[in-house]
């Protein structure tokens, strides 16, 4: 039974006003982590297979190939943790 | 003039690709890359000659002194210090600004004092003062900045007062890149009797700098911005103000004597001299070493010519983005004869750490967020900001590429 820290090597708020989270996947969990997240969120741009901006439960957020995801406007690391669970398992 | 391209087989770093990409390194303002002169000379030390210093009358540590105070005095004499005694070994620069905050601001302000420190520094010349102030109880004002990223002189020499004991000014803004006159906050501030603290920490390694000619009391920098190995840096400071100073850790090195007094059940202790004073505990010899052997690399290219390619770069840069995406913004002046090779930047509809994992993808490094100074990312009006940064080994053909992948972002 797979669980979200099998995937997520990191998670720090990103330096700036925006004060966004910064998801950063395991390098090599990387792949599978996009694959599942692109599958089960809704592709609303991307540009070069590089950074695909996705909608999830009335929630926008950024997946880079890189093994990053943005997500702003999270109100704590409970829900942070319910949206990862919901996306990757 | 050297040659950028030419020079860049002496750094290791530039023979690995990233992502698959050859490595553009533009975060200079955070860290520099490593040239072999560098390297070698911290693994010369560690095989040859590594011993403590100062503390053993062996062959090894008289080695190791030796090394350890002939960098000092190549330090000293990089930044036209009047001795070497002027030369304090620290982490960094933000050490070397708490070290002057705790060791005389500490004993020196008090309620009604004032600290005068313009809203661009970077937040290691603002933290400080700012816990040393909740402890002192003097005051802090802060000198205002222009919308375009430059210093408000008028603004800031007309805040000076008798109260003034301490001016605090960054030489080149580590945002923007905006250079100061400090020279000319330095006079103004000495004409106020009060001391004047220069953050050089992205000015030293890019341009020449004569601590006697700026008539700075203070000046603080980081080794590992100009080539050299993290965890070693400078506080510059006038001799006679470094002896009137307490000491800042206690420990070893900092001490004259400890001598203990069975009849008062207690110690009486001598402070050395400085800079030993502030110098507790066992140095980063192998750092000090590394840092020298970087000067010597930087002075063989020549500083005015090292100011003149960043110049160059920064030029070409500035002129290309102007005319190149419509949906990048530049930040701050983009008047070149104003600033060093720092160029802030935004591309519309993107964060700026989508800009900067857009561009690593392909192999490009740039900052992104406040680079610490957040102050004047409200001056900006910007809640984050992209940085590329240049140095020495940056060439026009990096910016041609990089400005070909900025390109490719106004698809989003």
């Amino acid at each position: 039974m797979s669980t979200v820290q099998d995937y997520v090597a990191r998670i720090e708020g990103t330096c700036g006003a925006e004060n966004d989270i910064i998801v950063t996947f395991k390098y090599e969990k990387k792949q599978e982590a996009l694959d599942h997240i692109l599958k089960k969120a809704a592709l609303k741009n991307n540009l070069s297979g590089i950074i695909f901006e996705l909608a999830f439960e009335g929630m926008s957020f950024r997946v880079y190939s890189s093994g990053k995801a943005i997500f702003r406007g999270i109100k704590n690391r409970a829900e942070l943790d319910r949206i990862l669970a919901a996306l990757l398992l | 003039m050297f040659i950028a391209q030419a020079i860049r087989d002496d750094f290791p770093i530039f023979k690995r690709k990233v992502n698959g990409y050859p490595l553009i390194y533009f975060d200079n303002a955070a860290t520099t890359q490593k040239p072999r002169q560098v390297i070698d000379a911290e693994q010369d030390f560690y095989e040859n000659h590594n011993a403590n210093v100062h503390r053993a009358v062996h062959t090894l540590s008289q080695e190791a002194t030796e090394l350890h105070e002939g960098a000092r005095e190549t330090i000293g004499k990089f930044i036209g210090a009047k001795e070497p005694a002027e030369v304090v070994f620290v982490r960094g620069t933000t050490e070397a600004i708490n070290l002057v905050a705790y060791s005389w601001g500490l004993r020196n302000l008090k309620a009604g004092d004032e600290v005068l420190i313009s809203l661009m520094e970077h937040h290691s010349n603002i933290v400080p003062w700012e816990i040393i102030s909740r402890l002192t109880g003097f005051t802090i004002k802060y000198a205002n900045v222009n919308s375009d990223g430059t210093l408000d002189y008028k603004d800031f020499e007309g805040k000076f007062t008798k109260n003034t004991k301490l001016a605090c000014l960054s030489q080149v803004s580590n945002v923007s890149g905006v250079i100061n006159d400090v020279k000319r906050v330095a006079k103004v501030a000495h004409e106020h009797g009060a001391l004047m603290l220069v953050d050089g920490a992205q000015s030293v390694p890019h341009m020449s700098i004569d601590v006697r000619d700026l008539d700075a009391d203070f000046l603080a920098f980081s080794g590992h911005k100009m080539l050299g190995p993290t965890g070693i840096g400078v506080l510059y400071g006038k001799k006679a103000l470094l002896e009137k100073m307490a000491p800042f850790e206690g420990g070893g090195e900092m001490i004259k004597e400890v001598s203990y007094s069975p009849q008062s059940e207690g110690c009486g202790i001598s402070w050395n001299a400085p800079p030993w004073k502030f110098e507790a505990g066992t140095p980063n010899i192998a750092g000090g070493v590394g840092l020298a052997a970087a000067i010597k690399y930087l002075q063989r290219l020549g500083m005015a010519d090292v100011f003149q390619h960043e110049k160059e770069l920064t030029e070409y840069a500035v002129k290309k983005l102007q005319n190149c995406c419509t949906k990048l913004a530049l930040y701050g002046t983009t008047n070149p004869a104003l600033k060093c090779g720092i160029i802030p930047f935004g591309v519309e509809g993107l964060s700026s750490h989508d800009v900067a994992l857009f561009l690593d993808n392909y192999g490009i490094m740039v900052r992104s967020g406040f680079h610490c100074a957040q102050p004047l990312h409200q001056i900006f009006k910007l809640q984050s900001s992209a940085r590329a940064s240049f140095y020495i080994y940056n060439t026009k053909e990096e910016i041609d590429r990089f400005i070909e992948v900025l390109k490719e972002m106004e698809q989003f």
